[in-house]
């Protein structure tokens, strides 16, 4: 693993349609600087910047780090640009993290953002590739056939999805920085919402949302110079496999198998449900629960919908696994940020400075982030305890 | 940080001014192909972890990179990475990866069609979005507004430049994967008309398609593989502000400060591959790495001879790399920029092991 690296700060933004407010640079910032306070530093204290967005395309800007060093503090230190599609967020984490687990780096900041109201994420994501079949989906569009093969395969109620969208905006009700605030949403409510890409309705959607999250990542030995408890970083991995391939398994990747099988080995995981107090996993239409809670060993082949049914992945029912308590992405989603909101949030809750959607003394939590055609995986696991 | 790295194989495809209907997929599986031969692997299953570099707004599309992902045969999948830079950056991140002991070998690649695009226009997309892009200033425009700066400053003459490109075309002559070589004059150049004053097309480094790969590895790997290696002894980079006016643009602050965080400054070198996408650029870069008169300046050409977007950086390396193991240098420098007017710098510091 190298040396010994946790979260010792991290800032977000408050998420919403249109911050127009702010410019990128302002809403980058305003990240950067929350996480600087939350861990009683500024600027000068950091070695290297690493950010990361979804595509270019998004906001317009080509390699936005250029224009972005200023808002940073970057000027005169090394910056680094990651972009893996929608794990970006989380890959971006990775790779601030492996500046300090290598020893070549004391402290860095790393920032991801989107401001999906400067941009336009369905066209971006449907421009036509050379030599390829042009599906001019978007990601619901893209997801919803490998969903319904989800349901088919497992034979899952048809509310399954339905259930995810409202828990997961009554966690984001308990959230100040969330986008959606829907404390009286109702499984009515979401049920009559308008079919988008069959079976996925409007309100088992994402938001398109701006926002920026932020986190300063410092080696062991600089832990001390932050006031609040570290999150320690106990393993981290990511996995790549193409779109399309013969005999691929689109609902449950091979991919995300790995990735969580190689994270789990690192932090000495064995039985994820069991061993983890929560789970900030990135679920951008209501029906990736299910399917990721499958894909990531916390239920059985064809049983990861019952787990949903029965109320564990809930704060608000006692589950004994919640996850997304902060709302998830489908409580927000700055495309390029969502993923790192997933790490941040799963250090806030092993920090235990989650607020009003803090599990009760979690001690160990897994972030999880997902892009491409649900392709790319990055993962981290975040402990309370110093290894 | 005490771990070896080591280049083992390096291969660039020819520089081309229009690869016609290959994609890019296509200019990268041959440079993949020949860095698994020169370390006898098969694919990227071989190695433990991938980075590569690459431009949306080249190929026209988002997730240029996923693209690539065909090309490496990541099934079973891989662990792999893609940084929106030049791929010299994606080197950098490969080099933490190993050093934090989370992999052994890495595969490295950039790579981009410019030739679709007019990419001066697509480089003014870079540009703070709000105050400078609508303006559509172009990476010429500046360039030249550089030049401008140190020809009125005295710090260069117009023949100063043409040396620099006579010299590029020069050495580009021995180089089989350049797109423009050739004997020029200093007085032929400048028998040129200006295309963007003060600069010639000449100064301006070509529009060119194609890609390049590497596999970097541990010291005990590279043994294991028994291949010829290269150490890369040293790798950093800075990034300096994007507000042009804030900055002294007839030179490279942020190289400096990689110099100096590298010592290169009175290093013995034999050569050094410099980004200078504009003659007048390495100029900037010779002053500010204050090399020494035995240190060859781009024996390859450079990137005046051609400018392969998103690999010339990691080509830089590339061509260190292949001169070391040819027994023509010991020691040598290799340089990668990024953003407009020299904004962003890497150096890398490679050595005969």
């Amino acid at each position: 693993m190298g040396e010994l690296a946790a979260v010792v700060g991290i800032g977000q933004t408050k998420y919403a349609s249109r911050r127009g407010d702010v410019s990128i640079a302002g809403l980058v910032r305003e990240a950067a600087q929350n996480a600087l306070e939350d861990a009683d530093l500024s600027f000068k204290d950091i070695d290297a910047v690493v950010i990361g967005k979804a595509p270019d395309m998004f906001e317009g800007i080509v390699m936005p780090e250029i224009y972005l060093t200023d808002a940073l503090g970057a000027n005169g230190k090394p910056m680094l640009r990651v972009h893996t599609a929608g794990s970006v967020g989380g890959s971006t984490a990775l790779v601030a993290a492996s500046h300090v687990q290598s020893g070549t780096f004391k402290r860095v900041l790393t920032v991801t953002f989107e401001k999906q109201s400067e941009s336009n994420a369905m066209w971006a994501l449907s421009t036509p590739q050379p030599f390829s079949v042009h599906l001019n989906a978007g990601a619901g569009g893209y997801f919803a056939p490998i969903i319904r093969e989800y349901i088919r395969r497992s034979n899952a109620p048809s509310d399954i999805g339905i259930k995810v969208a409202v828990k997961d905006r009554l966690h984001g009700a308990r959230n100040p920085l969330s986008h959606l605030n829907l404390p009286n949403i109702s499984h009515q409510e979401v049920e009559d919402s308008m079919m988008l890409w069959d079976p996925i309705r409007f309100l088992e959607a994402c938001p398109s949302s701006d926002g920026a999250c932020a986190m300063i990542i410092a080696n062991k030995d600089l832990v001390s110079e932050s006031p609040k408890p570290p999150a320690w970083i106990l393993g981290g991995a990511m996995r790549s496999e193409p779109t399309i391939y013969a005999g691929r398994d689109e609902v449950n990747p091979r991919a995300g198998r790995d990735c969580a099988k190689d994270v789990y080995a690192q932090a000495g995981i064995s039985d994820p449900r069991r061993e983890f107090d929560c789970a900030e996993i990135y679920v951008p239409f209501s029906w990736y629960e299910p399917m990721w809670l499958e894909n990531l060993g916390f239920a059985d082949q064809g049983e990861g919908w019952r787990l949903t049914l029965d109320g564990a992945t809930s704060l608000d029912e006692g589950g004994d696994i919640p996850w997304n308590c902060s709302g998830g992405v489908l409580s927000s989603n700055p495309i390029g940020a969502s993923g790192m909101i997933r790490f941040a949030e799963a250090a806030r809750q092993v920090r235990g400075d989650a607020d009003q959607h803090q599990v009760e003394d979690a001690r160990l939590a897994l972030g999880h982030a997902y892009g491409g055609g649900a392709q790319f995986f990055s993962m981290w696991v975040v402990g309370a305890n110093k290894p | 940080m005490n771990i070896d790295i080591c280049i083992v194989a390096f291969s660039q495809s020819a520089c081309v001014a229009q690869a016609g209907a290959a994609n890019e997929v296509e200019l990268i599986m041959p440079q993949l192909e020949a860095v698994y031969s020169q370390v006898g692997i098969s694919n990227a299953q071989d190695v433990d972890f991938v980075c590569s570099g690459s431009c949306d707004y080249l190929q026209g599309a988002a997730f240029a990179f996923v693209a690539g992902v065909d090309a490496l045969g990541a099934v079973p999948p891989i662990q792999e990475s893609h940084v929106e830079m030049d791929a010299a950056w994606a080197l950098y991140e490969a080099v933490l990866k190993i050093r934090m002991g989370h992999a052994e070998s890495a595969l490295v690649y950039g790579f981009s069609k410019s030739s679709p695009g007019e990419l001066p226009v697509v480089l003014s997309q870079q540009l703070d979005p709000y105050y400078l892009a609508p303006q559509w200033i172009d990476s010429i425009s500046l360039a030249a507004l550089q030049a401008r700066l140190m020809l009125d400053k005295g710090i260069i003459k117009a023949s100063d430049m043409a040396a620099v490109v006579a010299a590029s075309r020069r050495c580009a002559m021995d180089n089989d994967k350049a797109q423009l070589a050739g004997q020029f004059s200093i007085s032929d150049l400048l028998e040129e008309p200006e295309y963007v004053s003060p600069l010639r097309k000449a100064d301006c480094s070509p529009i060119s398609d194609g890609a390049s790969a590497m596999i970097i590895c541990t010291r005990s790997k590279a043994e294991e593989w028994q291949v010829p290696f290269v150490r890369l002894s040293g790798i950093d980079h800075r990034i300096e502000t994007h507000n042009l006016g804030m900055r002294d643009l007839t030179t490279s602050h942020s190289t400096r400060l990689v110099a100096e965080a590298l010592s290169i400054h009175n290093s013995s070198l034999d050569i050094a591959e410099l980004y200078a996408p504009f003659s007048h650029q390495q100029i900037i870069l010779e002053q500010a790495l204050e090399l020494q008169a035995e240190t060859e300046i781009n024996p390859s050409g450079g990137v005046l001879a051609g400018n392969l977007m998103m690999a010339s950086g990691l080509s830089r390396v590339g061509e260190v790399f292949n001169r070391i193991v040819a027994g023509e240098a010991i020691r040598g420098l290799a340089h990668a920029t990024s953003g407009p007017c020299l904004q962003h710098n890497l150096l890398a510091i490679l050595e005969s092991s």
